[in-house]
């Protein structure tokens, strides 16, 4: 006998498949925000600070570090709405617009290749061990514009010691995020994705180099790389990699992605040249942002004290 | 009033203002701080980009009075050219004025040592011929042949505008690329119809035979006005 029987579940009723297939976004989303609030309940032992600064993202403590440029710092607004990110689109005022997508909490960094500490790190892990300080550095940009910004970092020289590399590291290797779910820019192919950098180990551990976790007191917006990103002020900005996953150390020389895209317009060092064209544009010259005329641009972007011993009798037009 | 009449009283005022409100959209961008945080660099890559687009706008004229057999779109070829002219004197005097300040070594060294700038530059200069033998006493003093031939400039003009963006942006192609598409369209319908043209001619057909759109055409271009 057919016995029928009203179903108990409307249509309506039925989770929508592609809600269903993300249910574990939800249970991340729920488990980062438990974690948020037992983060706060321990402040002080965080480098976050509970209550946000006046741009609405967690304060920093810190204390002002060496090598600050006291020339007009660029404003806030600038520094967070003009930048290039391309895996949020490739024009400047995409990052601003489409970084909201990214999740840099929770984050994890993994620490590989030819060091003693490996291992995967939560961001909190990895920046806690190291007082933040400020550095007000000049950002000089490929495309021949710049800027004045305070970050919040950490020399990159403290973690490499605690990651103990072997005799074999001699470059280290960063890579960003790669996850087309939050950064819409990599959906298209304009730069092979992965974004990846390097730096020879005597440029990682120069001590102009930080770790940036923050910029004007605060930590990092998602535009301009949170949670972690690279900051290296005598190269373009392109060697700046931003939203740092992976830190490696590596015997060879890694091949950095704008390198790769178009190897005769970017080299290895990236180091800021007036004297080394662009393929296509003078890099004599560059328009500090807010400023009407273009000012001269500096060997090393002014950090020739601190740096310039590193380049010693190398050719810089063959090594750009 | 006669078509004439409404094309000079109506037509022409309304594609004029339209024509011009690119212009007040920048100026009101800039007024309102809205030119990004490098407004000298965002006034030339938009007043460049208005140039392209008013060069893409003024070739689709023919093909499409060719395609519709709507053969007032003539009537604002001339207008449309100086507008795309309008705006490459708008991109070149950014550049000149803002953004190299006046600065003639710098600008030599760049128009000589930076091929995007060589073609920009040439494709812009080449524009200035034909603004200035616009007028209709200038075309009956070049007759309409060699003013024809002079004003097929556009075409370079056209070229390199496009070579001179696509050099001039890192990686992402895709801007460029429309532009190149549109212009590779139009130019490549002129190519297509001088083929089909040439053809007819070699094999007359009895009148009858020649369908519009092409049929119609026979006639305004022996006229060879411009306007």
């Amino acid at each position: 006998m057919l016995i029928k029987r009203a179903p108990d579940l409307k249509w309506s009723e039925v989770t929508d498949k592609a809600l269903y297939l993300r249910r574990r976004e939800f249970l991340q989303a729920t488990a980062g925000l438990a974690l948020a609030a037992a983060g706060a309940a321990t402040a002080g032992c965080s480098t976050l600070e509970a209550d946000d600064g006046p741009h609405g993202l967690p304060k920093l403590s810190f204390k002002m570090g060496p090598y600050g440029t006291t020339e007009k710092q660029t404003p806030y607004k600038d520094v967070t709405t003009y930048n290039n990110f391309y895996e949020f689109g490739t024009s400047k005022s995409d990052p601003a617009e489409n970084a909201g997508s990214l999740k840099p909490h929770p984050w994890t960094v993994t620490v590989d290749g030819e060091c003693a500490r490996k291992g995967h790190f939560s961001y909190e892990e990895l920046v806690k061990p190291y007082p933040l300080e400020e550095r007000i550095y000049r950002m000089r940009c490929v495309e021949a514009w710049s800027m004045v910004i305070p970050w919040i970092g950490f020399p990159l020289a403290s973690l490499v010691k605690q990651c103990e590399p072997t005799a074999k590291a001699k470059y280290v290797k960063f890579t960003t995020l790669f996850n087309p779910a939050e950064m819409p820019g990599q959906r298209v192919g304009v730069l092979p994705w992965p974004y990846v950098e390097g730096l020879r180990m005597d440029e990682a551990t120069n001590p102009l180099t930080i770790l940036a976790v923050g910029l004007y007191g605060e930590a990092l917006p998602n535009q301009d790389g949170a949670p972690i990103r690279l900051v290296t002020p005598w190269k373009y900005g392109f060697k700046g990699i931003k939203s740092i996953v992976k830190i490696e150390f590596v015997e060879k020389q890694p091949m950095n992605t704008w390198q790769i895209a178009e190897p005769n317009a970017y080299g290895f060092y990236a180091n800021v040249n007036p004297n080394v064209p662009h393929p296509r544009w003078s890099q004599a010259t560059e328009r500090r942002i807010g400023e009407f005329f273009r000012r001269p641009t500096l060997m090393f972007n002014g950090y020739g004290d601190q740096v310039a011993y590193m380049y010693k009798g190398m050719d810089l037009k063959k090594y750009y | 009033m006669t078509r004439t009449q409404w094309i000079r009283r109506v037509g022409k005022p309304l594609v004029f203002l339209t024509a011009l409100a690119p212009t007040g959209w920048i100026i009101w961008e800039g007024v309102t701080d809205n030119l990004t945080a490098n407004p000298i660099q965002e006034l030339e890559h938009q007043t460049g980009l208005w140039l392209l687009r008013f060069l893409c706008i003024t070739l689709a004229v023919t093909p499409l009075r060719r395609l519709t057999g709507w053969n007032d779109l003539i009537r604002f070829r001339r207008m449309l050219g100086l507008f795309a002219f309008y705006y490459g004197c708008l991109h070149f005097l950014t550049y000149f004025c803002l953004d190299q300040f006046f600065n003639l070594r710098a600008i030599m060294a760049d128009i000589v040592k930076r091929p995007y700038i060589t073609v920009g530059f040439t494709g812009f200069v080449l524009m200035i011929p034909l603004a200035v033998t616009s007028t209709a006493a200038m075309i009956r003093r070049l007759g309409g042949r060699r003013w024809q031939l002079l004003h097929r400039l556009i075409y370079v003009s056209a070229v390199a505008g496009v070579i001179h963006y696509w050099w001039s942006v890192k990686a992402d192609i895709r801007s460029p690329e429309r532009y190149a598409i549109a212009v590779a369209v139009l130019l490549g319908f002129r190519l297509l119809y001088a083929a089909v043209k040439s053809r007819q001619r070699l094999r007359p057909a009895p009148a009858a035979a020649l369908r519009p759109p092409f049929a119609r055409f026979s006639a305004i271009e022996r006229d060879g006005s411009p306007d």
